[in-house]
């Protein structure tokens, strides 16, 4: 009996310890003979439709071009927590996350080779997408433009910068209507934030979880949103929102880029790369549109100006410096945005 | 060690697991793997900031106030716990009535179900457009977005504590205690208080120390019924959160740090204090 119960808690303890250690192993094994090649996206949250898309487009398109079957696995999460899992060890072949500075991040790892952000067209990003109201049917406040998001009894949803890539692009895109309405005048800027800020109800961790605070849970009455998010959410409860599109508002820049040292070890940098330019051909930028992200070649975004307001006045990030200069400036700890919260 | 073995041996008989040795190993091992070595790595990582930087971090307003929010919050969610996990265990143990097994076993469910679909959920519900908000909301009492809010999902994901520690020492309690106290004249409020609360209040307390540090840690469930706004909602653990996603990994292990720290002396004072009552009460 006492023999059985010590031969029985070392299997056991061994066969825990061998499958622990020898899972870790099992996926990389068949990319390395070559027929079958497996790649992974690291993306973030509301690219996951859009991906399982191009996914198909583009393994169809990989098996014409050199026979090999591809298979692409997609990760999708907050932007900010998947670099962070990136640099943590998982094996990204290639990442597509909502701003570069997240992408700076890994690459300051020394994982993604510097200069990342000139080897695709147009700062690396494929795709883009601006930031814009969902305000609920009837627009009961009046909602037009970003000076209406502070008025007294306006209750706004948006996610906290500090934990949301996408939450950044908002505050920026609010930061820069006020500059450019009062004539850059930081100070008064600074106040006209403050307001904004001291209207927001919910203050969520994440863009999803923002627009869940909005739709599910039906808080406040705007929500500020990637214009592709608050197309979804349209799509999905066509009669209860409308999309308000403000005066200014800022070009949101999702970016992609190859991992470097993980496509390097598992051998994968031809086909990582492959995958990242193909996102420019016309059919995945068709693609791109049709899932609400504005096409970055002019001619096919020129095709879906019936979606997109296409006049709308654009601000990028370079106009604040880019977002090395940018996050230091407004998100950093003690910075901008916790000042605002300051009494 | 040999005289030891012995004497414990000579003392407790044939075990029911063989060899000192043998479990003492897998459990020191199994302890070092899953508990120590991880709790070492925060004082390492939060070793990579010097003292100034160190005070600096956890220091700072946010941070303070994060503090304040998880404590008070979590302090109140036990006391909540210790009252009606208490009164749920009663229930449990002097009464039969159908559906009792469910709902004993319900009891489990906040440790079973994923912390944030308890969020998720009990933000639906308490926000001013859900069933029970909605209630709420017209007295003008607003609970989900508030400290009310946190509050109440620390008490869903605490009550299991409460209610298990209490329950064993409930079924033991005799009966035949409060009916001599009652022949003996006391009323049913100086019998509860002097008679069955005192032999339930070691593990009432113990349960209430347990409910109390997960409230503090709880991150899953409280980021969706918070709100999150800096100095008024903001929990200390999402203010970890928010370090790690600025890669500031020795700023988020200094403010764990300082959680783990909290905890530890909350969790050292309530078994101090048990044990105590537990001598106090025999003599």
């Amino acid at each position: 009996m006492k023999k059985k119960l010590t031969i029985f808690l070392l299997v056991t303890t061994i066969t825990a310890i061998s499958f622990l250690t020898g899972c870790g192993n099992g996926t990389k094994s068949e990319s390395e003979h070559g027929t079958d090649i497996e790649l992974l996206n690291v993306s973030y949250d509301p690219t996951r439709e859009f991906y399982v898309e191009y996914n198909q487009l583009f393994s169809k398109y990989w098996k014409e071009k050199s026979r090999e079957d591809i298979t692409v696995t997609q990760s999708h999460g907050g932007s900010g927590s998947q670099a962070r899992s990136v640099i943590e060890g998982n094996e990204a072949d290639v990442v597509t996350l909502a701003l570069a500075h997240d992408i700076t991040a890994i690459e300051e790892n020394g994982m993604i080779d510097s200069g990342w952000i000139e080897e695709f067209e147009g700062n690396s990003s494929p795709y883009t997408s601006v930031i814009v109201f969902l305000v609920r049917k009837g627009n009961e406040k009046n909602i037009r433009d970003w000076e209406d998001l502070v008025k007294d009894g306006v209750e706004v949803i948006t996610p906290n910068p500090k934990t949301s890539g996408g939450a950044c692009w908002n505050f920026l895109a609010a930061w820069a209507y006020e500059q450019q309405r009062n004539g850059n005048d930081e100070e008064a800027t600074k106040e006209f934030i403050k307001k904004l800020y001291k209207n927001v109800l919910v203050l969520d961790s994440g863009a999803r979880g923002a627009t869940n605070t909005f739709v599910e849970n039906r808080q406040g009455d705007v929500l500020i949103a990637w214009e592709n998010e608050a197309y979804l959410s349209l799509q999905e409860h066509s009669d209860e929102y409308e999309i308000v599109t403000p005066s200014v508002s800022i070009l949101a820049q999702p970016s992609v880029a190859v991992v470097d040292r993980n496509a390097k070890k598992h051998k994968t940098q031809e086909v990582a790369k492959a995958y990242l330019e193909y996102l420019y051909s016309d059919d995945a930028q068709r693609l791109a549109g049709k899932n609400y992200y504005r096409p970055s070649k002019e001619a096919i975004l020129k095709e879906f100006s019936n979606q997109f307001d296409l006049n709308i006045n654009l601000v990028t990030i370079d106009d604040f410096g880019g977002w090395d200069e940018a996050y230091k400036k407004y998100f950093e700890d003690g910075a901008i945005f916790d000042e605002i919260y300051e009494e | 060690m040999e005289q030891q073995i012995v004497k414990v041996k000579n003392k407790k008989g044939v075990r029911v697991i063989p060899g000192f040795g043998l479990s003492m190993g897998v459990t020191l091992t199994m302890l070092s793997c899953l508990v120590l070595i991880p709790l070492i790595s925060i004082f390492v990582s939060a070793s990579h900031l010097n003292f100034q930087e160190f005070i600096e971090v956890i220091t700072s307003r946010q941070v303070v106030s994060g503090y304040i929010v998880s404590l008070s919050c979590a302090f109140f969610a036990a006391v909540i716990n210790a009252i009606f996990g208490m009164l749920l265990a009663w229930v449990l143990v002097r009464y039969e009535f159908p559906g009792k097994r469910i709902m004993d076993g319900m009891i489990e469910l906040p440790f079973a179900l994923p912390t944030a679909v308890a969020g998720i959920s009990l933000t639906f519900l308490y926000s001013d457009q859900g069933w029970i908000g909605s209630l709420f909301a017209q007295a003008g009492i607003k609970i989900a977005y508030t400290r009310v809010g946190i509050t109440i999902a620390m008490v869903f994901v605490g009550i299991p504590f409460v209610v298990r520690a209490v329950q064993p020492v409930l079924e033991k309690l005799d009966r035949q205690y409060e009916e001599a106290a009652m022949m003996l004249g006391a009323g049913r409020v100086y019998t509860f208080f002097r008679v069955v609360l005192p032999e339930l209040f070691p593990s009432l307390l113990a349960g209430f120390g347990l409910a109390f540090a997960r409230g503090i840690g709880e991150y899953g469930s409280v980021v969706f019924i918070a709100g999150n706004i800096p100095y008024k909602t903001q929990i200390a653990p999402l203010l970890i959160m928010s370090k790690l996603e600025q890669f500031k990994y020795s700023d988020a292990t200094a403010i764990a740090l300082v959680l783990l720290l909290l905890s530890f002396i909350l969790m050292f004072f309530i078994n101090s204090l048990q044990i105590y009552m537990q001598r106090f009460h025999k003599v």
